[in-house]
C-alpha cells in the first residue's frame, strides 16, 4: 500500500527537524492568517483560479522568494561548515546531510528561483509590453504555474518525508544511479525538476506563440521593446532545450525504477551520455535565466538615462546570436571528459564567441548612459552592481574556456565564484533592478528609496566579501562541495571571509523585507496615480497602476519604437470607442491536474505504483473535462468597461 | 474591425500545435541521440542484425503509413462537412494504428519472451525507450481520436471540432515521420 514509505522517512536528526517544524510553522501561520481575516473564498477566487498574466506573475514571483529564502539558507549552512569544519572538528553537518543541502541549494536556485523569476517577470510585462490583454493560451500558463509549484513543493516535502538527493544538482550517474543511490532522494530531485521542467516547456511554448501571435497593431518585430525581444529568446531556448531534459531525466528514471541501462556502469552503458544529455540542456539553460535579465536592464538604462537605448538593432542581433551560440558550447562543461584537443578547441573557441554579443550589450548600456540625464536610483544602481560583477564573472570564463586552464580549476572554487558572478550579478541583480522598476505599476507605489540603497549597497559587499575569496581558493587547489579539510592547506580564514559575505547579504535581505514593509506604510506618500511613475517609454506604462485585468480599455496602435514615448510626444488622444473585450474565464483545472501530477511523482519516489495510476488517470479525465468544456471565455460588456474606467478616472 | 474568436484562435492553436511538436520533435531526436551512441553497446546480447525481423516490421509500417493517409482523408471529409466519410475514414485511421500498436507489442513480447527486454543491455534499453515512446504517441493519439470522434459524431463538425481534427491530423502525421525515422535509423540501418 505505502510502498517503501515507512515510519523511518519521518525520523531525522534535530537540524533537519528544526528545518521541519519551521516549515509546518509557516504552513499552519499561513492557513491561520487565511482563516483569521476570513479570505479563503477570496483567495480561491481572485488568486487561485485566475487565469490573469498578471496574477499568475505575481504568483511566480511569491514563491521564488520563497523559496529563494531556503536556498539563500541552504547556502548559509553550507558556508558555515565549511568555515568550521577543519583538522579535528568536523563541523555540524554529517557528509550525508552536507551533500543534500549543496543539491537541494543548486536544484532551489535554479529551478525554482531563477526559473520562477523569468517566468514570473514575462508573465507581469511581457503582454503589456506587445499590447496584448492576456497570453496565447491562459490555461496552460495557470497549469505551468502549478507544475512549478508542485515542483517546489516536492523539494520541501523531502525535508520532511525521506530524504533529497545527494548526487549534486544537476545528479551525475553513475553516482545518481541506484547502485550508488539507493534511497529516495534522486528520485525527489528527478520528479520535482521534471513536473517542474514540463511546466516550463508548456510556458515556452505559450509564450513563443504570445510574442508571435498577439502584438498588437504596427507592434512590428522590430518595434519590440528589447525585454520582449529578450523574452522572445529565451522562450525559444526554452522549446528548445526542456524537452532535451525531459528526455534525459526519462532516461535517468527508467535506470532507477525498471534497470535499463543508459547510463549505468553495467549492461554496456555509458554515464558521459547523459552528462552530455544533461549539458545540452543546461548551458541554453543559463542563457534562458540571463537573457530576461538582459531584457530588464535595456529597458531600465534608458528610462534612468532619459534618452532611448543605444544601438538597438545590435542589442536584438546580439540576442539572436546568443539563442544560436548557446546551443554550440555545452561541452566546456566537461573539458575534463577526454573528448580530444580538436573537440575541446571547437567548444573553447565558440565560448570566447559567445562573449562578444554579450560584451557588445554592456557596451551598448554604457553608451546609453553616455551624454544622458543620469538619475542614480534604485534600479539604475543594481544595474551599475551587475556591470562590475558580470564583466568579472564574464572574463574568468573566458579564462575557463581555455580548455588547459579549465583543467586546472575544473570543479574548483574558482569555477564557482564564476558562476555565481554571473547568476547573482546577473540574473538576481537584473531581477532586483527589474523589481523596483516595475514595483509601481502593479502596487501603484513606489519602493522606499533610501532603504533599496542600504540594500544595494549590503548586497554588493556581500557578494564580493563571499564569492571573491572563492576565487583565489580555487587557485589554491580547494575544490566544490568540500565538507572537511585540512588545516595546513591554510583555507580557512578565506573561507571564514565568505561566511561573512552571506551574513552581509542576509542583512541586504533584511533591508528589502524592512522597504516592503516601510513603503507600504507609506503608501500614500509614495503612490503614483499617473500609470507612468517613471517617465516611462513602453506600453506597459499606459495602463493605469494597477492595471485593470483587461489591461487596456482599447487595443493600443504603435507608430514606432518606444511606443508610449511616441505617444506622449505626439499627445494626440483618439475618442475612446469602447468594443466588448473577449476574455478567458478562470478555472481550477490547471490547478487539479498539478495535483494529480503530484500524485504520479509522489507515488513513483515511494514506489506507490497505484497512486501513480491514480495519476495518470486523473490527468486524463482532467484533460478530457477540460477539452468538452465548451464555455470558456466570455465578454466584458461595454457598460462594464465604462464603469471600470469611471470609476478609475474619478 | 470586428472581433472573430474563432478565427483568432485557430491561428493561436494551430501554430502553437506546430510548436509543441518541435518540441516533441527534439524529445525525439535526444532518444533517437541516445540510441545511436548505445547502438552497438550490445554487452554480449543479442545484436539489431540478430535481432529484428523485417517482414513484421515492413508489415508494422504499411499499416501506419496508410492510416495517415486515412488520416488524410478524414481531414478533408471534416472540411467537406461530409459526417459520414469522416467517420469511416476516422475508423479506419483508428483501426490501423491499433493493428500498428498491436504488432509493434507483439515484436516487444517475442524479444521479452526470449530473454532480452530492456534490462538485456544498454542498446535493447535504448531500442525499447524510442520505439516505446513512439508507441505511447500512438496510444494517446488513439485515445485522443475516440475522444474527438463523440461530440463530431454528436453535433457535427464545428469550428472547434475542425481545429482539434487539424490538430489532430498534425499529431498523426508527424507520428508517422518520426516513425519512417525509427523504421530506417533502428531497422533498415540496424540489419544492414
Amino acid at each position: 500500500m505505502f510502498g517503501r514509505l515507512t515510519l523511518d522517512a519521518f525520523k531525522h536528526d534535530a537540524i533537519e527537524m528544526g528545518a521541519n517544524y519551521s516549515m509546518i510553522f509557516a504552513v499552519l501561520l499561513a492557513i491561520g492568517l487565511l482563516t483569521y481575516f476570513r479570505v479563503w473564498g477570496r483567495f480561491w477566487r481572485e488568486w487561485v483560479i485566475s487565469l490573469d498574466p498578471k496574477k499568475i506573475g505575481l504568483m511566480y514571483i511569491f514563491v521564488s522568494f520563497i523559496m529563494l529564502f531556503k536556498g539563500l539558507f541552504d547556502a548559509g549552512m553550507m558556508r558555515a561548515q565549511q568555515a568550521f569544519s577543519v583538522g579535528a572538528s568536523h563541523g555540524y553537518l554529517t557528509s550525508d546531510h552536507f551533500q543534500q543541502v549543496f543539491t537541494a541549494h543548486g536544484t532551489t536556485m535554479i529551478f525554482f528561483v531563477g526559473m520562477g523569476i523569468l517566468f514570473g517577470v514575462v508573465n507581469l510585462i511581457m503582454p503589456m509590453q506587445i499590447g496584448a490583454r492576456d497570453v496565447a493560451f491562459p490555461f496552460l500558463n495557470s497549469l505551468s504555474f502549478y507544475l512549478f509549484v508542485v515542483g517546489a513543493f516536492l523539494v520541501n516535502l523531502s525535508l520532511l518525508v525521506g530524504e533529497f538527493s545527494a548526487a549534486g544538482w544537476v545528479a551525475y550517474p553513475p553516482l545518481s544511479g541506484l547502485q550508488y543511490n539507493p534511497g529516495v532522494g534522486v528520485d525527489y530531485w528527478i520528479w520535482s525538476v521534471q513536473i517542474a521542467g514540463i511546466g516550463s516547456l508548456l510556458s515556452g511554448v505559450n509564450f513563443l506563440v504570445t510574442i508571435f501571435k498577439m502584438r498588437c497593431p504596427g507592434m512590428t518585430l522590430m518595434r519590440m521593446p528589447v525585454f520582449v525581444w529578450a523574452s522572445l529568446g529565451a522562450m525559444i531556448l526554452v522549446v528548445f532545450a526542456f524537452p532535451i531534459l525531459t528526455a534525459t531525466l526519462a532516461m535517468l528514471t527508467l535506470d532507477r525504477l525498471i534497470g535499463t541501462h543508459f547510463f549505468t556502469l553495467t549492461g554496456g552503458g555509458n554515464p558521459m551520455m547523459y552528462i552530455n544529455l544533461i549539458w545540452a540542456w543546461g548551458h541554453p539553460e543559463v542563457y534562458i535565466l540571463i537573457l530576461p535579465a538582459f531584457g530588464i536592464f535595456s529597458e531600465v538604462v534608458p528610462i534612468f538615462s532619459r534618452k532611448r537605448l543605444f544601438g538597438y538593432a545590435s542589442m536584438v542581433w546580439a540576442i539572436i546570436a546568443i539563442v544560436f551560440l548557446s546551443f554550440v558550447v555545452w561541452l566546456h562543461h566537461f573539458f575534463t571528459m577526454g573528448a580530444g584537443a580538436s573537440v575541446n578547441a571547437f567548444f573553447g573557441i565558440m565560448t570566447m564567441l559567445i562573449a562578444v554579443p554579450t560584451g557588445a550589450k554592456i557596451f551598448n548600456w554604457l553608451f546609453t548612459m553616455y551624454e544622458g540625464r543620469v538619475r542614480f536610483e534604485t534600479p539604475l544602481l543594481w544595474f551599475l552592481g551587475f556591470v562590475i560583477v558580470f564583466v568579472t564573472g564574464g572574463m574568468t570564463g573566458v579564462m575557463m574556456s581555455i580548455a588547459p586552464v579549465d583543467f586546472q580549476v575544473h570543479n574548483s572554487l574558482y569555477l564557482i565564484a564564476h558562476f555565481h558572478s554571473m547568476v547573482i550579478g546577473g540574473v538576481v541583480f537584473g531581477f532586483f533592478c527589474g523589481f523596483s522598476y516595475w514595483f509601481p505599476k502593479f502596487s501603484g507605489f513606489k519602493l522606499d528609496e533610501r532603504l533599496g540603497r542600504y540594500a544595494y549597497y549590503c548586497w554588493m559587499l556581500g557578494f564580493m566579501l563571499a564569492f571573491m575569496p572563492l576565487y583565489v581558493l580555487g587557485l589554491m587547489g580547494a575544490t566544490r562541495r568540500l565538507d572537511h579539510y585540512d588545516a595546513e592547506t591554510g583555507w580557512q580564514p578565506l573561507f571564514l571571509v565568505a561566511l561573512s559575505g552571506i551574513v552581509f547579504i542576509i542583512i541586504g535581505m533584511s533591508f528589502q523585507i524592512l522597504q516592503l514593509l516601510v513603503s507600504f506604510r507609506d503608501r500614500k506618500k509614495n503612490a503614483d496615480l499617473t500609470g507612468d511613475a517613471w517617465n516611462g517609454r513602453t506600453l506597459e506604462w499606459a495602463t493605469p497602476s494597477p492595471p485593470p485585468f483587461y489591461n487596456w480599455p482599447v487595443t493600443p496602435e504603435v507608430y514606432g519604437r518606444d511606443a508610449f514615448w511616441a505617444m506622449k510626444e505626439r499627445k494626440t488622444q483618439k475618442p475612446l470607442q469602447y468594443a466588448p473585450i473577449h476574455m478567458p474565464k478562470d478555472t481550477a483545472m490547471g490547478l487539479y491536474i498539478a495535483l494529480f501530477a503530484f500524485c504520479v511523482g509522489f507515488g513513483l519516489i515511494w514506489y506507490m505504483f497505484w497512486l501513480a495510476i491514480v495519476g495518470v488517470v486523473g490527468i486524463l479525465a482532467c484533460l478530457i473535462i477540460r477539452l468538452a468544456d465548451h464555455d470558456t471565455t466570455y465578454y466584458v460588456s461595454v457598460k462594464e468597461i465604462e464603469k471600470i474606467e469611471a470609476a478609475r478616472l474619478k | 474591425m470586428r472581433h472573430d474568436p474563432h478565427a483568432e484562435a485557430d491561428s493561436l492553436t494551430i501554430f502553437g500545435f506546430w510548436v509543441y511538436l518541435m518540441t516533441d520533435c527534439l524529445l525525439f531526436g535526444s532518444l533517437f541521440a541516445t540510441y545511436m551512441v548505445l547502438h552497438n553497446s550490445t554487452h554480449g546480447g543479442p545484436t539489431s542484425k540478430e535481432l529484428f525481423s523485417m517482414p513484421f516490421v515492413l508489415v508494422e509500417t504499411l499499416a501506419l503509413l496508410t492510416s495517415s493517409f486515412t488520416c488524410g482523408l478524414a481531414t478533408r471529409a471534416a472540411s467537406l462537412n461530409q459526417k459520414k466519410q469522416l467517420f469511416f475514414w476516422f475508423v479506419a485511421t483508428f483501426l490501423l494504428g491499433a493493428l500498428f500498436l498491436g504488432m509493434e507489442l507483439h515484436e516487444f513480447h517475442d524479444f521479452i519472451k526470449e530473454g532480452n527486454s530492456w534490462e538485456r543491455s544498454a542498446f535493447l534499453s535504448a531500442f525499447f525507450t524510442l520505439v516505446g515512446t513512439h508507441g505511447l504517441h500512438i496510444s494517446i493519439g488513439l485515445l485522443w481520436m475516440i475522444v474527438l470522434l463523440v461530440p463530431v459524431m454528436r453535433h457535427g463538425v464545428t469550428p472547434l471540432s475542425m481545429r482539434r481534427l487539424t490538430c489532430f491530423g498534425l499529431f498523426w502525421h508527424f507520428l508517422d515521420i518520426v516513425w519512417i525515422f525509427i523504421f530506417t535509423i533502428v531497422y533498415l540501418m540496424g540489419v544492414s
